[in-house]
């Protein structure tokens, strides 16, 4: 069984788990991922590892709230078990030879940025960490990033914590001060992906985005989780998740991911109401 | 032996009215009572050639059952269907008979063949209901085996290895044992309770099924053998990537593989209320292909309420799906276009599909295949109307084994390399079914599997000739 060891709340929709799963972390790298179910009748969610621990046999996962099976998720508590999860899934991130990166982060896709930089830093790489969130109570991670990163630059829309803005304005700082970094790791909602391999792009530098797009299976058979990258049909599960930032084409992806929202939005209030009718 | 009814015409298979079908998801086909399946069995002329066998890729030794079934001597003849035929509570539904075992029936020559696909599925079922099954583990032999997959190729070769003696251990990626069984044909064809049947009945024989297990992920088939203890190795890792046709418009939103459709559907029941694996709400479907695959596609469709048309490159008479499932399409209110061929799909400035741009065909000469190559017709561009496009064109085998598998030969598409024992580049590790064929059918991948574990227990046989003596000899 896949027990939950450990369960936390990061913020009101992030939440992060520990869980056994030994055939998943015994081969556990950065930037792959797992497919989790929560219970027999549950979708399969497929979420990037944040961490493993090898000899406890468990790995983290942090999701945020979207649907109803995510929602269904959230309300296992530690002790509880869920029914399935399968992993290694996908490619780790390529990080051999890199020796100076810019980590990209963008909402809970901090959480995957946060394993390739711990990687990175072990390595011995020079690590400039860049997270972004809405405000300042959405920021999760924050001490984390900084004890693997030689610079952490926190960044909010809104002001309320860290600098002003998005990911880029800071981004396009260090590049314009002269910053020479081998390769940038961007992993994050779709629009802030493609404004970080927009402003590398004139550099020429090598910009690496962690791709998240709708899967099932995860193993390559199901084909719903296609792209297209460099003008050739790619798949995440298999090919990626990470591809060639400047190559990806974002605007299809954008569309492909809405496909089930209408879904979504009707599953979480769903769900919603069943949690009001469980409190009257 | 029982008088041989010659009456031309077989029995037919009772199936739920099309009216009502079209609105659930239960199995259209009843099945035969006991008096009919001796009826038809009967049917049989038990005549010397013995051609229907010739005609299967398990071997069944047809004629023999169909005798004991004359008899009513139903569980001696799912005795003798079941020492070749692992699943045949499955394969009675979903072989293509017509063109195998049925095909060649002498019986054929004047009125119909006879049914035996249809008997086949009567013994099964009946073996199920009864229950009156022997537990039949054999006496373990000593030696490990891993089967990679379990679809029918895997299930298969679990299902004789385990009958010879050997430990087999089945790994399979998803959360449910079966494979396309399970993931890719739907429930009015298939039961998933009857699969669920079939492979506790490989449990009781001792077959280990490990679900959510990724070879090739969690651990390399090498380590299998030299960490686990293994002594060879069955990859049955079956259909992989869908194909698409690489025309304009094929990744917008409502655009779909079959596979990707079917797995919401079966798989997950995304069909049923408050299912948590949310299915497109299409209004008009376009199916593209003329399999088995996109028969159930575009029937699952109709069940979800839409309109369904079937795009086909070539005519009615080239269809490669079943006969059957072509007929119960029809009934169901699937419309056909045959001679036309997609070339690009309209979307809205939103990038969703709205329609299919068609161009006619017609046929010119055979091809590699035999069947009349499609040629387009100039000028003759038309528009489908459709919120929702599923392409059914066959399958890439799955690229993951050979990508992370030293050493393991494959083709230019990713097809694991093997001979027709399904011996492999490697040894001691051998290979069946889609991942070896790319897209077929379940009973060709069971065939694949059964030969490779004859191969594995000659193999293994070998070995131990070499080394120590076997235990439980």
């Amino acid at each position: 069984m896949y027990r939950i060891l450990k369960r936390e709340q990061l913020n009101a929709s992030l939440v992060r788990m520990e869980i056994e799963a030994p055939l998943a972390a015994r081969k556990a790298l950065a930037g792959q991922f797992v497919i989790l179910r929560a219970d027999e009748r549950g979708e399969r969610i497929p979420l990037t590892i944040a961490d493993f621990d090898r000899e406890r046999g468990t790995v983290s996962v942090i999701f945020q709230i979207v649907g109803g099976a995510t929602m269904a998720l959230a309300q296992r508590r530690e002790g509880e078990c869920v029914a399935d999860v399968v992993g290694p899934l996908g490619n780790p991130t390529e990080v051999e030879g890199l020796t100076n990166v810019a980590v990209i982060g963008g909402g809970v896709g901090c959480a995957i940025a946060y394993p390739v930089a711990k990687r990175l830093h072990a390595m011995g790489a020079r690590v400039t960490a860049i997270a972004g969130f809405r405000t300042g109570d959405l920021v999760i991670l924050q001490r984390e990033f900084a004890e693997v990163a030689d610079r952490l630059i926190l960044t909010t829309d809104d002001g309320s914590l860290g600098e002003k803005g998005n990911v880029c304005v800071p981004l396009n700082r260090l590049l314009e001060a002269g910053e020479r970094f081998d390769a940038v790791f961007t992993v994050g909602p779709l629009p802030m992906m493609k404004y970080v391999a927009e402003a590398t792009r004139p550099y020429r530098l090598k910009t690496i985005a962690s791709m998240n797009p709708i899967m099932i299976d995860g193993t390559g058979m199901c084909g719903c989780c296609r792209l297209t990258v460099g003008g050739e049909m790619k798949f995440a599960c298999v090919d990626g998740p990470d591809f060639d930032a400047h190559l990806i084409d974002f605007g299809e992806a954008m569309g492909r991911l809405r496909t089930y929202s209408a879904f979504e939005n009707m599953a979480r209030e769903r769900h919603c109401n069943l949690f009001q009718k469980e409190v009257k | 032996m029982q008088n041989v009814n010659m009456t031309e015409k077989r029995h037919t298979m009772p199936a739920r009215d099309p009216s009502e079908r079209c609105s659930n998801f239960c199995e259209v086909m009843l099945g035969y009572d006991e008096e009919t399946a001796i009826s038809e069995a009967r049917r049989c002329l038990n005549c010397k050639a013995r051609p229907c066998m010739e005609g299967c890729p398990v071997g069944v030794m047809i004629p023999d059952f169909l005798a004991l079934v004359a008899e009513g001597k139903f569980e001696e003849a799912y005795e003798v269907v079941r020492r070749t035929n692992a699943l045949p509570a499955v394969s009675g539904r979903v072989c293509p008979q017509e063109t195998q075992c049925e095909g060649r029936c002498v019986r054929g020559k004047r009125g119909d063949p006879v049914g035996i696909g249809y008997i086949e599925r009567f013994i099964a079922d009946r073996h199920m209901q009864k229950n009156d099954c022997i537990p039949r583990k054999t006496i373990s032999n000593g030696h490990k085996v891993a089967v990679v997959g379990s679809g029918p190729a895997g299930l298969s070769c679990a299902g004789e290895l385990a009958e010879l003696g050997y430990e087999v251990t089945v790994f399979e990626a998803l959360h449910l044992a079966g494979g396309v069984l399970v993931y890719g044909i739907p429930e009015f064809r298939l039961p998933k309770e009857i699969v669920r049947r079939e492979t506790e009945e490989l449990r009781a024989c001792g077959v280990e099924i490990v679900t959510n297990a990724v070879v090739g992920r969690s651990f390399s088939v090498e380590e299998l053998m030299k960490e686990y203890g293994f002594e060879a190795v069955f990859l049955g890792t079956g259909a992989g990537l869908p194909r698409f046709m690489g025309i304009p418009g094929e990744n917008a939103r409502g655009v779909f593989s079959a596979n990707e459709y079917l797995t919401r559907i079966n798989l997950m029941k995304a069909y049923e209320e408050g299912a948590e694996t949310p299915l497109f709400p299409a209004r008009k479907v376009a199916v593209v292909g003329g399999g088995n695959v996109a028969m159930d596609a575009a029937r699952c469709a109709r069940r979800m309420g839409a309109e369904v048309t079937v795009v086909y490159r070539r005519s009615a008479a080239e269809l490669p799906a079943r006969r059957e499932e072509v007929v119960h399409a029809e009934e169901e209110g699937v419309r056909f276009r045959f001679l036309c061929n997609p070339t690009e799909v309209l979307t809205d400035g939103e990038n969703a599909a709205i329609g299919l741009c068609c161009v006619e065909m017609t046929l010119g000469e055979p091809d590699a295949s035999g069947r009349r190559r499609p040629k387009p017709k100039t000028g003759s561009e038309f528009t489908l109307e459709a919120d929702c496009v599923i392409m059914a064109l066959g399958t890439s085998p799955n690229p993951l084994l050979g990508r992370t598998t030293d050493g393991l030969q494959t083709g230019p598409h990713g097809e694991i390399g093997a001979d027709g024992a399904g011996r492999t580049s490697l040894e001691g590790v051998f290979a069946g079914g889609d991942a070896v064929t790319g897209s077929a059918t379940v009973i060709l991948a069971m065939g694949a599997g059964r030969r490779a574990a004859k191969a594995i227990d000659e193999y293994i046989r070998r070995q131990a000739c070499h080394s120590e003596p076997r235990r439980g000899e």
